[in-house]
């Protein structure tokens, strides 16, 4: 394998990891606040649709963005409605809010453009275009140092620059401002938060909206960006392997960067490579595809190393008596 | 506990302050509730409830457990509104719609259970709702600083870096109080502070406390042990079934007068029982060791011995290792050393070491918490009158089903027995009152006739008619040759029904007595861990 | 403490929260330019308008009992089995592989073979996600999610690169030797005049009503069932009564992939006639669905296996017959699930805080 093959799976899991990442960060936020969020496939499949729906009919990419924001947060708020107002089971609502998108975007999709739940391809401004960095042409045959920067580093759409600056951001809104405190001390113990004289609705629900736009974000990476237009079960799974990488980077920002990359890396190596023979094994298809799951199965049992969610995720927070 | 060590100093204490009061000239109450109300469905918590509390005193509410202690307060701090009533802060008529209307009323809280997020450090518990900007960093250093100043005034130390989970108990609850602190309280609430607090950590803790009366705090202690009322406060407030039902300055009444407040009648728990005739040994305990999830040892070696016909009484303050002897005994905690029963050892870890086989050695269990472990609440009372025996022969139809009609039919007569009511097998254990559900619990376990009887606070949130039906049930059982092991935290209790009693202090025994050579000041003072 | 009348809990509540999940995919429809009446009555002429209608209700039906009563078992030891789907997908495998293995000499052995084979084989699958919540507390929901997926890929595999046959290009197995196909309704006595030769509903429906009761009995009548009930209603109590909690654990979540497993003899070898790619079509998850609408309990589950074969049926008539896609159901039944599941206090506690309000009215008058 070469220098230049690998450069190139890298740039494939920087955009297969991509949508992960976004998705994870927005799992991240839900989660640190105490509401278990299974639902991240659902809100990234409409965020897919609106977004391609909106960006087809406008030829906007950007409006397209708003409108997969707007979907996503639909659901998003849903789930608020169900975890936060009504104290129901979280998982339920996940599990409702996932099928919910799933047979809502082909619905609409047929009744809107009757292209057998597809949108129309997207092309020009209605997709998110590559981005050149400044003298990435130029250095481009700079051995190495060249080559990653033009080919590894430059080339991306503006969304895929939005999630790596999003790592850093999190952390710093996480542990380092008052918002950051208080939504995880909510997603730890609620009661502290209550007592201490602030709302526990309105900060869960604003981490909820976070995860709406975040989610927003990797669906219409996905529609516009990845892809030229929104496809029946475009998500494919994306969100449960971001769930799985959250629970590998035990929901933390930086190693959710590291979970979701790897992930990528794997779904571009299967990709590239259908088989890889390791000579003793020969490793299919299909077993690359369910590293990702099985990793997260070994990760929650605890072999290496114990992933302890938010003490209070999955509880509805009820006032003691 | 330090009550008991230092009484009457305790009380010339509060005696000199109540003079001090005296002479300052009257005062706006820091507190005054006007006919506070408050109903959960049919259940009456608080009726026409008054009080006034004067700055710079420390103000007692005593009252059993479910006397609606905690719901006033809980009023008070905003967390449940009123039905009814007024709340008047330092002559202001106040509305305390939030916590958040607390806090700025200059009211900090210190509940039973910590409102502390576990992995946070002390620092970042104290800012957390009290931030001074949108950023962190500001915030901490101004908390630093000032936790340092409150550490020196009021021998609050804690390291302010250090992980809640890494703190004892103790900690734990001064870094509620520097919360409150922190966030200029003048009236500071505790409820049930000591329960869960080593004597040593309850006597700093009530230094701390006489610190801040002096500096002109005033503080709400929320107790339901006289002993504490006696020591710190300056007046007190008797609660009862939802009312007030007196308030009296400490220094003119008396650790008597006020039980009798509180319960309505004088506390004179008489059960008829003869002189025990004991029988062989039945319980050997030897060298009894126990480590909970945290590694902690929370039994140190515990020997003892219980025989045939005989009542065996644990007496001790909540948390000294009494719940963990009852969980090994019972087969849902594991431990090390010996346990006989009979003769023969059981074990103590593995296969063997759960709930059913240690009913197979004819042990019976009724545990301290029936909410938690002795019933399952949804459950009706004719599955509960099985729970634990559910796998017994007489119990099943055939090798593949249960006897329900069989067991119904059983436990009809087994209430009626026990004088549970309303005496209906198909109601869920949770429709029946704290009495009743207990007499269900009992009449599942004595009926038995086991060989051991453990039993944990048998008359917790019981009501007075059915605390007698259930000692006259234990006496009676030993009667019949059952070895009885009984830990309670009343004294009462302990001296109405033991024939030897041990006290438990910090996971050991600390000494045995028999009931008509002591008395409840030399067993107080082995509960402090001060005597043998 | 004042309790509300059952039938509010199991009848009314159910059903004004299925009402609300209907009139909201009604006006999905009216939204997306169709009529909603018009849309009902092609389901229900679809569905249960002809004995065809009927076979392919009763058809999915069965899957959905086999699938809700796993659900619902794990549940009564409070445990959320979302991975029905794979656990229905490896008794598939199971199924398969014993169609295959030998040549049956009559279908009633092979059923009972088959049924061991998809018991087992989706039992296997619960049993790893189960084990590791008993023992080392993993989230139960999470595992089974991710041993969904890996079910898949397993699947993928075994379809792929072992089970095919040599030059077909399918992902799929060999056909089953006809000796093992299960009786059709048409093929059987009585109710076989009315039941044409193309419905795929078979003689795995009562083998599923016969599970309904097995489970009944399991639950509410045998000592297994009580300490299923009792753990997952207190585990603390189960602890001091002396019920282990891994052996509940494992007990409720292997009889629930159990039962998940044996869907299989009716997709696979009751119609199918060979393994394929998905063939579970998401009746793993509709359980989910089928279990809250039942409340839990094996009758429910009966009746809201019908309501869904009704829809999943309807939902396929919809489709050739107008312009609604049928993941129309896919809407219907995440409703369903949002407002049985997630939003069940929304109408629970004012109708709840009505009665009791009612009750103590009436008593003091």
């Amino acid at each position: 394998m070469d220098f230049a093959t690998i450069i190139e799976l890298l740039d494939s899991a920087v955009r297969l990891g991509t949508p992960l990442l976004l998705a994870c960060l927005a799992g991240l936020f839900s989660e640190r606040a105490g509401i278990f969020d299974i639902g991240l496939e659902g809100k990234m499949l409409m965020a897919a649709f609106f977004s391609g729906a909106v960006a087809a009919m406008t030829g906007s990419a950007w409006l397209g963005l708003l409108a997969g924001i707007g979907g996503a947060m639909s659901l998003a708020l849903i789930h608020g409605l169900a975890s936060i107002t009504f104290r129901g089971n979280q998982l339920i609502s996940g599990v409702a809010v996932n099928f919910l998108a799933s047979g809502f975007t082909v619905l609409i999709a047929q009744s809107w453009f009757q292209q057998g739940g597809r949108t129309p391809q997207l092309s020009g401004n209605a997709r998110f275009e590559p981005i050149t960095l400044p003298g990435a042409d130029a250095v481009k045959d700079v051995p190495v140092i060249g080559q990653i920067y033009s080919n590894l580093l430059s080339g991306h759409t503006i969304l895929v620059y939005v999630a790596f600056a999003m790592v850093p951001l999190t952390w710093w809104v996480l542990f380092r401002t008052r918002f950051g405190l208080r939504l995880r001390a909510v997603g730890e113990n609620p009661e502290s938060v209550d007592t201490a004289g602030v709302s526990v609705i309105r900060l869960r629900y604003t981490a909820v909206a976070i995860t709406g736009v975040l989610s927003g974000l990797a669906g219409t990476y996905l529609a516009t960006g990845l892809a030229a237009g929104f496809v029946k079960e475009m998500t494919a799974g994306r969100g449960f392997i971001a769930l799985a990488a959250l629970i590998f980077a035990k929901w933390r920002p930086v190693p959710a960067l590291g979970a979701t990359m790897l992930f990528g890396l794997l779904e571009a190596i299967s990709n590239r490579y259908p088989n890889i023979d390791l000579g003793v094994v020969n490793l299919p298809i299909q077993f690359m595809q369910a590293v990702p799951y099985i990793l997260t199965v070994v990760i929650l049992a605890g072999f290496i190393g114990k992933a302890i969610p938010p003490r209070a995720g999955g509880q509805p927070y009820v006032k003691e008596r | 506990m330090s009550a008991a060590n230092k009484p009457k100093a305790g009380r010339q204490a509060t005696a000199a302050l109540g003079a001090n009061n005296a002479a300052t000239p009257a005062k706006v109450p820091a507190i005054e509730l006007k006919g506070i109300s408050k109903a959960f469905g049919t259940v009456q918590a608080n009726k026409d409830i008054a009080i006034r509390v004067m700055p710079g005193t420390i103000h007692g509410i005593i009252g059993e457990n479910g006397a609606g202690k905690s719901t006033l307060m809980s009023i008070l701090y905003g967390f449940y509104k009123a039905d009814k009533g007024e709340i008047w802060i330092k002559g202001q008529r106040t509305q305390i719609p939030d916590s958040q209307a607390a806090i700025s009323a200059g009211i900090g809280m210190v509940f039973q259970h910590f409102k502390l997020v576990q992995n946070f450090t002390v620092l970042e518990n104290i800012i957390l709702g009290a931030e001074e900007g949108a950023l962190l960093r500001p915030s901490l250093a101004k908390a630093r600083k000032e936790l340092k100043r409150l550490a020196e005034e009021y021998e609050l130390n804690v390291d302010p870096d250090e992980l809640i989970d890494e703190l004892s108990v103790g900690h734990q609850q001064r870094v509620e109080i520097l919360k409150a602190l922190y966030r200029q309280a003048d009236i500071l609430i505790l409820d049930e502070p000591t329960g869960v607090l080593t004597p040593d950590e309850a006597d700093h803790l009530f230094r701390i406390l006489d610190f801040l009366r002096k500096e002109g705090k005033t503080i709400i202690l929320i107790t339901h042990k006289l002993r504490e009322i006696m020591e710190i406060t300056d007046t007190v407030s008797v609660m009862r079934r939802g009312e007030m039902t007196a308030t009296v300055t400490t220094s003119e009444t008396s650790p008597e007068q006020l039980a009798e407040l509180m319960v309505g009648r004088k506390v004179l728990l008489n059960v008829t029982k003869t002189k025990a005739n004991p029988g062989a040994t039945v319980l050997e305990v030897e060298d009894l060791r126990v480590r909970d999830e945290d590694k902690v040892e929370r039994l140190k070696g515990i020997s003892l011995n219980i025989r045939a016909g005989e009542i065996l009484g644990i007496a001790g303050v909540a948390g000294n290792g009494q719940s963990e002897l009852l969980k090994v005994l019972g087969g849902f905690a594991n431990g090390t050393g010996t346990i006989r029963i009979k003769g023969e050892e059981i074990d103590l870890t593995g296969k063997h070491s759960d709930g059913q086989s240690r009913r197979a050695r004819g042990i019976a269990h009724v545990p301290e918490d029936r909410h938690h472990l002795g019933l399952i609440l949804d459950f009706m009372a004719w599955e509960n009158m099985i729970f634990g025996y559910h796998t017994e022969a007489a119990y099943q139809k055939n090798a593949l089903v249960m006897d329900n009609a069989g067991i119904i039919a059983h436990t009809a007569s087994a209430m009626e027995r026990f004088d549970v009511r309303p005496p209906i097998p198909t109601l869920p254990a949770k429709s029946f009152s704290g009495g009743n559900q207990q007499k269900i619990v009992l009449a599942r376990e004595i009926e038995r006739d086991p060989v051991l009887l453990l039993v944990g606070q048998p008359t917790r949130g019981v009501d007075i008619g059915a605390i007698e039906f259930i000692h006259k049930r234990i006496v009676e059982l030993r009667d019949q040759g059952a070895a009885i092991l009984l830990v309670s935290v009343e004294l009462d209790e302990i001296f109405a029904l033991s024939d030897r009693i041990a006290v438990m202090f910090d996971g050991q025994i600390m000494g045995e007595r028999l009931p008509e050579n002591t008395d409840e000041k030399e067993l107080g003072l082995m509960m402090a861990g001060v005597a043998t | 403490m004042e309790k509300t009348p059952k039938w509010i809990d199991v009848g009314l509540i159910p059903l004004l929260n299925l009402l609300i999940a209907f009139v909201i995919s009604g006006i999905v429809v009216l939204l997306i330019g169709e009529n909603p009446v018009q849309a009902i009555k092609v389901m229900v002429d679809g569905a249960l308008g002809s004995p065809y209608g009927w076979g392919y209700t009763l058809f999915y039906a069965t899957n959905f009992i086999f699938t809700g009563l796993a659900v619902a078992v794990a549940y009564h030891a409070s445990q959320f089995n979302i991975g029905g789907e794979g656990q229905a997908t490896l008794g598939g495998l199971g199924v398969a592989l014993v169609c295959l293995a030998f040549p049956w000499p009559h279908w009633s052995i092979a059923l009972l073979a088959a049924m061991i084979g998809g018991a087992v084989f989706g039992a296997a699958w619960a049993a790893i996600p189960a084990y590791l919540q008993a023992k080392r507390g993993s989230h139960i929901v999470i595992t089974t999610i991710m041993f969904n997926f890996i079910g898949a890929s397993l699947l993928n595999y075994m379809l792929v690169n072992v089970l095919r046959p040599r030059g077909s290009m399918d992902p799929a197995t060999a056909r089953f030797a006809n000796s093992t196909h299960l009786p059709t309704f048409h093929d059987m006595p009585l109710i076989g005049q009315f039941f044409g030769k193309s419905v795929p509903a078979n003689i795995s429906f009562f083998i599923a009503v016969l599970a309904c009761f097995l489970v009944w009995g399991l639950i509410w009548r045998t000592k297994l069932g009580y300490a299923i009930r009792a753990f997952g209603r207190s585990e603390s109590a189960a602890r001091y009564a002396g019920i282990s909690p891994v052996k509940i654990v494992m007990a409720a979540m292997l009889i629930s992939g159990g039962l998940a497993g044996l869907m299989a003899i009716n997709n696979v070898m009751g119609t199918g006639h060979r393994l394929v790619l998905n063939s579970v079509e998401g009746a793993g998850f509709i359980g989910i669905a089928v279990a809250l609408m039942g409340r839990n309990h094996p009758f429910g589950v009966f009746l809201a296996a019908l309501l869904f074969g009704f829809l999943y049926q309807g939902g396929g008539e919809l489709a050739l017959e107008t312009t609604i896609p049928r993941e129309l159901i896919t809407v219907i039944q995440a409703l369903v699930i949002l407002f049985t599941g997630a939003f069940d206090n929304m109408l629970r506690a004012p109708i709840e805080s009505f009665f009791v309000a009612r009750a103590k009215a009436n008593k003091e008058a």
